[in-house]
């Protein structure tokens, strides 16, 4: 059974980091124990009691009126480490409002909630492992990590691959934000290459004439290199 | 081609109106489900022993009564998840999974996702006083005195429940691994 190669140094965000708060009673401080991957990491759940409606990957359609704010579209592919698409990938997405307001009872600032904007998405990616979503813009909003922080407009995703081990949760930046230089949730990636692929594109292909503004995420997960024997059994 | 995986980033405070609302990802095994039924109980403590009220969330991914991760039982699902209510804890309906291969004990695997972890944490769940523990080669893996991390244990005067504690750092910090 093949693994799964690790991440390359710096690519990924390390558990403590000073700047982000939150990480000081909560990134452990003992080294990890590496595994060696067996059928529990290379197996994954498969969905099937979520059914996915056809609005699920539309978020300015889950309410009788449009929501307030910029209307754009999110797509891009799931690519595994070698560059082939992830077929049938499951993507959730989450986001603020307009205004930067999160649909949570515990979202306290000061913004107005959208009634026709709930802000949570989901669907399964292609056989290519395309996925496109239609949502608006979140705002930049403020959090209490440091004086005057806050955080840049950004979107929740949650992916599954294939296995346990390509569990991905991470967030998609816009360009040219300049909060992006000042987050410490971003600036927790070493890797300035790694922290770069981390913000969209705007990208005219995706963007629809007299519609919406389109923004190219694509999201690479863990991939084992295939085998031949792989390649002949597909 | 040789492509980098993207980066994880935290899952943040906010994510339970988006993954979190379906509270029957709490219920792995329905009735019917082949298997010792297992009422498991998780709770999530920071490295100052405060509960991560509301603000985490556990996924398990298990086989079924059989060690089998690709079943066919369609009362048992092998996926769970929930997030953590005010007191740092949520709990799972499940059945104590078979041994998935020759020398393994029966485990749960886990992801941790919080506020304030900038990527998932992976560990397990093992069942204390489980005779096949001894043999298991990933708690070989760890230090003996650190094995007890793992273990869920009865809870006492409840038939079937098991409970656990997650503890990100500090003493008696939860061991957690590099997959």
């Amino acid at each position: 059974m093949n693994e799964y190669p690790r991440p390359r140094p710096g690519s990924q965000p390390e558990y403590a980091s000073p700047t982000y708060k939150s990480t000081t009673l909560r990134a452990p401080s003992r080294p990890l124990i590496q595994l060696p991957h067996s059928l529990s990491e290379l197996t994954g759940p498969v969905y099937g009691h979520n059914p996915i409606g056809p609005t699920d990957n539309d978020l300015t359609l889950h309410f009788p009126e449009p929501p307030q704010g910029e209307r754009i579209i999110v797509a891009g592919r799931i690519l595994d480490e070698d560059g082939r698409g992830v077929p049938h990938a499951m993507v959730e997405l989450w986001q603020a409002n307009a205004a930067g307001r999160y649909r949570h009872q515990r979202d306290d600032h000061p913004a107005p909630l959208d009634p026709n904007f709930l802000g949570a998405g989901r669907m399964i990616a292609d056989d290519a492992g395309n996925y496109r979503f239609v949502t608006i813009k979140p705002g930049a909003y403020p959090w209490r990590n440091h004086d005057n922080a806050w955080r840049p407009a950004h979107i929740h995703f949650s992916l599954f691959g294939p296995a346990f081990v390509t569990r991905l949760v991470t967030q998609m930046y816009f360009p040219n934000d300049p909060l992006i230089p000042l987050d410490p949730v971003l600036q927790s990636i070493p890797d300035s290459a790694a922290q770069a692929r981390l913000v969209s594109q705007f990208d005219l292909s995706i963007t629809e004439p007299e519609w919406a503004l389109g923004y190219r995420f694509d999201i690479v997960l863990r991939g084992r290199k295939a085998t031949p024997f792989e390649e002949a059994g597909k | 081609m040789s492509l980098t995986p993207t980066a994880s980033q935290t899952v943040g405070p906010f994510f339970n109106f988006a993954l979190t609302t379906n509270a029957s990802l709490g219920i792995l095994a329905r009735e019917g489900a082949k298997g010792e039924r297992v009422f498991l109980s998780i709770r999530v403590v920071d490295g100052a022993g405060a509960p991560a009220q509301g603000d985490a969330m556990i996924e398990l991914w298990q086989a079924d009564a059989e060690g089998c991760y690709a079943h066919a039982d369609p009362n048992f699902s092998g996926f769970g998840r929930l997030e953590t209510d005010l007191n740092g804890t949520c709990t799972f309906e499940t059945i104590k999974p078979g041994c998935v291969a020759n020398g393994s004990a029966p485990h749960i695997n886990v992801i941790v996702l919080a506020r304030g972890l900038l990527k998932q944490l992976y560990t397990r769940i093992y069942f204390a006083d489980d005779p096949a523990n001894a043999n298991d080669p990933v708690l070989a893996l760890v230090p003996e005195d650190r094995r007890s991390t793992l273990l869920a244990k009865p809870v006492q005067g409840r038939d079937n429940t098991w409970s656990i504690e997650i503890r990100l750092q500090g003493e008696a910090e939860t061991v957690f691994f590099d997959l």
